[in-house]
């Protein structure tokens, strides 16, 4: 495939992120496509630190932290005043999916029904990692966490978010992961075309300590999400219409992505789990595929 | 010219931000501070105010919204009440911390549970340590006026400012309204120009990690600030009165030159207070008024040089704080401590969600501070089937 990612660096090296970060991997690939005419909002999240301790920080562009559930509402608060002053400025609200599955939920819908001039992008590491590792609403079952330990490990499924912000009727959605740099790249790209309303980019970011996986598996482990159909990359314009960008061909079985991630042990103790874990995956695969049809027949409208 | 003009508080309020060329509001319906936003969302709508309305889906994001815009360099404004402000305190803060001159209006309401919209300002001295500015009027004309002047003094220290007013008592009455000339106000209130707002040419990082070397700085930096406003809110005072007409300042006095007796009060209930010091004064009791127009930063100088000598001075709160007194009484206090010549302070807590506060009811609280030697930490008006006085635990009075 022909590299597709531009050679801009809007990341400077010497971030606090730590060794194998899929969410440092992720800001840096993004902003390739955004360029520097951006304004980063950040909630409570890991990035809160990855950006350095003031006076230093590593964006090439302004970064306003911010409190943990307002990504998205502080992000259209910017927007609205840098459009008064006349500028198309691109506004980012990144947030981690505490701040995007839980606590910044409230806010997230909100800008999204009001289809806010924004480019929302939730790095999901499928838990509360900058607080050492306790579940949030994206960990799936069967996880460890602190809170979740391994004799009762994460009992329900992970939630829709893509489910959630495609009911908003948003004008673009996508899932994507720095394993597949070219999608990201062009799924940023399209984001950045329908500026003029609310763009939500659903990034899966290794965590290799919370995950369990050596740093140098970051982006293996990522990859083996996509192949396995655990994660699967798509895009959804307008929260009608569908389209799978990338189909694993042979398919990864699941136990090949569980395996390698010390957060999965349970699984290991309760084959039960994994077959469950493998139905979820195939029904979700197939609901999407669904909807692929579906948005591919000429509208009846 | 001005326009004179009769309308409620709210919309004077609301008057008050267009005057003030409020660019971002964004904002949340509650109840009784909805009148505002509705005015504001027409007033928008129509092109007579040119500024961006932001629905938002609740106060909390109200106030994220504006710190967002501000932080942008733009003039934001918003309204709420009771629960609305307590939901926003996180947001407080960080317009407080992020150095924002966000200016809201607070009409005070009620805390529940029991549901209640009436008139209490325990919801907005509850804000007390957040560190915006707080300002309380007692009429329409202050409702609109003190949105202007708190911008001037915000936008000068970089820190936020809050203008209170009482729930129905002044948020729906209707009173003359001067509504000043805006080129008037124009030249009293400059356009905002913040030392630092997002620019990606300027890519700097606002609000991340300070280790324990530069935080205690910052937070130094903002008592430090609040400290000025305190001097900017006289001078700038002084001058609304020159450029619009009205004098405004921390402290007003009322018939205070020979008073032996002197009631402080805050907000709409003042005015009642006034007609009591008349009353009172016809009976030939030396008895005077001091309203607190500025609750932070706090007037503590002149307020001791003001009570200084007096005989006794009566604190009448409509709001509490369980386990000490009521909020005023204890800043009262606390103000006059280790002054040799401070008078006994008696804290009369009245007219809690809303129960009237007549000229009457004063007038029973000026013979009670009169004759009352203990001034307890509390004491209670219009409880029903007590006296004035402090709590007793053995008496039942809601079955």
């Amino acid at each position: 495939m022909r590299w597709a990612v531009p050679e801009a660096e809007f990341v400077d090296p010497g971030t606090l992120g730590c060794q194998g970060c899929g969410g440092a991997l992720s800001m840096r690939l993004v902003l390739k496509e955004v360029g520097d005419d951006a304004i980063a909002v950040l909630p409570a999240c890991c990035w809160s630190i990855i950006d350095g301790p003031w006076p230093t920080h590593a964006l090439r562009i302004p970064v306003f932290h911010t409190a943990f559930e307002t990504a998205a509402v502080v992000a259209a608060g910017i927007k609205a005043a840098k459009r008064r002053q006349g500028r198309d400025t691109t506004v980012i609200a990144w947030a981690g999916d505490g701040g995007t599955f839980d606590i910044g939920l409230q806010a997230l819908s909100g800008a999204a029904e009001r289809n806010e001039d924004i480019l929302y992008v939730c790095y999901d590491n499928e838990a509360y990692m900058n607080t050492g590792i306790q579940r949030s609403s994206a960990t799936p079952r069967g996880t460890w966490t602190t809170t979740t330990p391994d004799e009762n490990p994460e009992p329900r499924i992970k939630k829709d978010i893509m489910g959630i912000i495609a009911a908003h009727r948003i004008p673009y959605a996508a899932t994507a992961t720095a394993a597949y740099p070219e999608d990201l790249a062009r799924k940023v790209r399209t984001a950045m075309e329908a500026r003029g309303g609310m763009r939500f980019l659903h990034i899966l970011a290794a965590c290799p300590p919370g995950w369990k996986v050596a740093a140098d598996q970051a982006i293996e482990v990522m990859r083996r999400a996509v192949r396995s159909r655990v994660f699967p990359l798509y895009e959804v314009r307008d929260g009608r219409h569908y389209t799978i960008t990338y189909r694993p061909e042979p398919v990864l079985p699941i136990e090949e992505y569980l395996g390698l991630q010390g957060r999965f042990a349970p699984f290991g103790a309760d084959p039960a789990l994994v077959a469950a874990a493998r139905r979820e995956v195939d029904d979700r695969w197939a609901w999407l595929e669904e909807q692929h049809e579906r948005s591919l027949q000429p509208a009846t409208t | 010219m001005p326009e004179r003009l009769l309308l409620t508080g709210n919309h004077a309020a609301a008057y008050g931000a267009m005057l003030s060329r409020a660019e971002v509001i964004s904002a949340y319906p509650i109840t009784p501070q909805t009148m505002i936003v509705e005015l504001l969302s027409e007033l928008t709508a129509s092109g007579k105010l040119d500024a961006t309305f932001i629905t938002v889906e609740s106060e909390h994001s109200a106030m994220a919204a504006c710190v967002g815009a501000s932080a942008a360099g733009a003039r934001t404004y918003t309204a709420t009440s009771g629960q609305g402000l307590a939901l926003m305190h996180e947001m407080l803060h960080w317009a407080v911390g992020a150095r924002l001159p966000v200016v809201l209006t607070n009409v005070s309401r009620a805390m529940a549970p029991g549901w209640s919209i009436w008139a209490d300002q325990t919801d907005i001295l509850s804000q007390r340590d957040v560190g915006w500015m707080m300002l309380f009027a007692e009429s329409v004309q202050e409702a609109q006026d003190f949105i202007i002047w708190s911008y001037r003094v915000a936008e000068q220290v970089h820190l936020p400012a809050m203008v209170g007013m009482d729930a129905f008592i002044l948020s729906h009455t209707a009173e003359p309204l001067i509504v000043h000339d805006q080129s008037a106000v124009d030249a009293y209130l400059p356009k905002f120009e913040p030392i630092y707002a997002l620019d990606p040419e300027d890519p700097r990082a606002y609000g991340g990690l300070v280790n324990r070397d530069h935080y205690f700085e910052l937070r130094y930096k903002i008592f430090e600030a609040m400290d000025r406003a305190g001097e900017l809110l006289v001078a700038a005072g002084e001058e609304f009165g020159e450029v619009l007409g009205r004098r405004y300042a921390p402290l007003e006095g009322y018939l205070l030159d020979d008073a032996e007796y002197v009631i402080v009060s805050a907000g709409a209930l003042t005015s009642n207070v006034r007609q009591a010091v008349r009353d009172a004064r016809a009976r030939g009791i030396k008895v005077g008024l001091l309203r607190l127009v500025a609750f932070r930063p706090f007037p503590v100088a002149a307020m001791r040089r003001i009570l200084a000598g007096r005989r006794k001075v009566a604190v009448l709160d409509r709001n509490m704080g369980p386990g000490h007194s009521g909020i005023f009484a204890a800043e009262v206090r606390s103000a006059l401590f280790g002054s040799s010549s401070a008078p006994e302070v008696f804290d009369y807590v009245v007219g809690l969600g809303g129960r009237d506060v007549r000229v009457e009811t004063i007038l029973e609280v000026l013979d009670d501070l009169i004759t009352r030697d203990d001034p307890e930490m509390a004491l209670f008006v219009g409880v029903k089937g007590l006296p004035i006085g402090p709590i007793r635990k053995e008496a039942e009075v809601l079955r």
